[in-house]
């Protein structure tokens, strides 16, 4: 069981190449229980990387990374780490939740079908109850009436929201969240930002990398800024994004906000 | 129509709607051009295909329902079927082998796929005849100890049996490269957004990636079955009495060659045509989520012709054009 002081997520001194490049430089954070927290930074400044770290869509190559106290992608045996199977990434990878920048509904199947597949699949829950729960689902989101329609039927927001109703309805203890607006119509933001501050007020635990400031603002318990690879700055969302320490930070809220 | 409805404010009143545009069509007198060139050709060709005297269409009809051509097409048909199926799992599983992250699976993929696809089928199914010659019993046993059961070769596997190994199993290295292509197609967020969910590779092979890859294999796999249809006339070489087989037979013993290979030509004609429309429809299938529309079917585009021709309906939207 968790105590209630152990963070949700905890990096210390993450490091991760690509080859030569060296993508994140030593990252060390904590996200706690029901927070809300924000990555924000210039593109290629390792924040993406670092959220895939989280769900082992990417391995680390130095440091620790723990979800919920637990290991990511390992297993630590007398002092030796041992590389978690397949199968057992995938159980671990059920509880956190992961909303693309670029959707990744599966287009051949309806949005009804693309929220009910983990379920039924992974958790092995009867079809029926499923489909109840998906279309429930899909009202939470706002989307009770396109169950029947195919991604490429539904706007831009609309196929983000079902992707976020996808991702809920593993009952997830943690949402990774990956420039989940930059992809959208300005028109289309608002409605996937709406989904997105209520989930964090039934008290969803988030992590956000936007460039959305004002959202970061308004929803966001914590802000880190990120560049080359390193945190440059961290703090509170108002504090930060008005009131920057660092240069660097300066120079990039000057040019977004 | 004329009434304004629309009074939102900041909205200007809608004027009134000008009237539809009837504008006489381009005319295409290359076309009529075209129709009756071809028209003219055809008519000579027809003449010349019934008077021509070796022909024999009488024979054809004859040959076409001969009790030994029909068992030979059903030979065909089944000896399609088998092989079909054959290279179809064996290419799924060599493709997944070739793309498995073990490097002994793709290696052993990779060798198959290079002896198979680089030599003739005929050369193999030669081999395969032969295998008695080499393999005389084929045994149960500790390797390179003793052996429990052993069977003769030419009594284990028959030979239609030997068709189907010759056929599926070079049908097979072809279709592992259509496999590959086809997963390498979809997007790679499919998978991540499948493993996010907690989906393992198996699954998210089976679920996410095979179905959609489905749109890219289709086409080629038909191709494949319609050539595979034709190629089992290669079986004959090592006499299984399949349709070409029974025709040249008949042609032999009559002396009616060509009327025979005609009259089996007709059998392949027609079961490539019926392959041609499962495959339309089987496409159609996998087509869906990606296209907004499907395509039409044939029928349907037949009645939309039908109708834009016999009403000339201006605006109204045409399925196609000639």
């Amino acid at each position: 069981m968790t105590t209630p002081l152990q963070p949700m997520v905890r990096a210390e001194q993450v490091h991760k190449s690509y080859g030569q490049l060296e993508v994140l430089k030593g990252i060390d954070l904590e996200v706690q229980p029901g927070e809300v927290f924000c990555l924000v930074g210039p593109s290629g400044s390792g924040k993406s990387t670092f959220l895939r770290c989280i769900n082992h869509l990417e391995q680390i190559n130095a440091g620790r990374l723990y979800v919920d106290g637990d290991l990511i992608g390992y297993r630590e045996k007398n002092g030796k780490l041992h590389e978690l199977k397949d199968r057992e990434v995938a159980l671990k990878r059920r509880d956190i939740g992961m909303v693309f920048q670029r959707f990744n509904l599966f287009p051949h199947l309806t949005a009804l079908e693309n929220v009910m597949e983990a379920p039924v699949r992974v958790k092995g829950e009867p079809k029926q109850a499923a489909r109840e729960r998906a279309e429930a689902r899909l009202a939470q989101v706002g989307l009770a009436d396109k169950g029947a329609s195919y991604p490429s039927q539904l706007s831009g927001g609309q196929q983000q929201r079902v992707a976020i109703a996808r991702a809920l309805a593993m009952e997830p203890k943690l949402m990774l969240f990956d420039e989940p607006t930059s992809a959208l119509d300005p028109e289309l933001v608002g409605d996937v930002l709406d989904c997105m501050r209520e989930l964090a007020e039934q008290g969803m635990t988030m992590i956000v990398v936007t460039h959305e400031m004002g959202f970061a603002r308004e929803v966001g318990d914590a802000l880190v800024f990120m560049d080359g690879g390193v945190v440059v700055e961290s703090g509170h969302p108002r504090e930060v994004l008005t009131n920057p320490q660092h240069e660097r930070t300066r120079a990039f809220l000057s040019k977004v906000l | 129509m004329t009434t304004p409805q629309d009074t939102t404010p900041g909205v200007p009143p809608t004027r009134e709607r000008p009237e539809d545009i009837r504008a006489v069509p381009v005319r295409h007198p290359g076309r009529w051009v075209a129709i009756a060139c071809i028209a003219v050709l055809a008519a000579m060709f027809l003449h010349a295909m019934i008077t021509n005297p070796v022909l024999h269409w009488d024979v054809v009809g004859q040959v076409f329902t001969y009790p030994t051509v029909i068992q030979g097409m059903e030979k065909t048909l089944l000896l399609t079927l088998c092989a079909m199926v054959l290279g179809i799992v064996g290419g799924i599983l060599l493709a997944v082998m070739r793309l498995s992250r073990n490097p002994v699976l793709s290696g052993v993929s990779w060798l198959y796929i290079w002896v198979f696809r680089g030599t003739p089928v005929l050369v193999q199914l030669f081999f395969w005849n032969f295998m008695g010659a080499i393999f005389p019993r084929i045994g149960l046993g500790i390797p390179f100890g003793p052996t429990w059961v052993s069977w003769d070769y030419n009594s284990l596997v028959p030979l239609f049996m030997v068709c189907v190994l010759g056929l599926g199993l070079n049908e097979a290295a072809y279709f592992a490269e259509i496999v590959r292509a086809g997963i390498l197609s979809v997007d790679e967020g499919q998978a991540e957004a499948a493993a996010s969910l907690g989906l393992t590779h198996a699954q998210t092979l089976r679920r996410i990636v095979l179905p959609q890859a489905m749109r890219v294999i289709i086409p080629p796999a038909g191709n494949e079955t319609i050539s595979m249809l034709k190629t089992t006339s290669l079986v004959s070489a090592i006499a299984f009495e399949e349709l070409t087989r029974a025709g040249q037979d008949i042609g032999a013993r009559t002396l009616y060659i060509i009327p025979s290979l005609i009259a089996v030509s007709f059998w392949y004609l027609l079961f490539t045509s019926v392959l041609s429309i499962g495959q339309f429809y089987i496409e159609r299938h996998y087509g869906r989520g990606t296209n907004r529309a499907l395509p039409s079917t044939p029928w349907q585009k037949v009645k939309a012709n039908v109708l834009t021709l016999s009403l000339r309906n201006p605006g109204g939207t045409t399925g196609g054009s000639l």
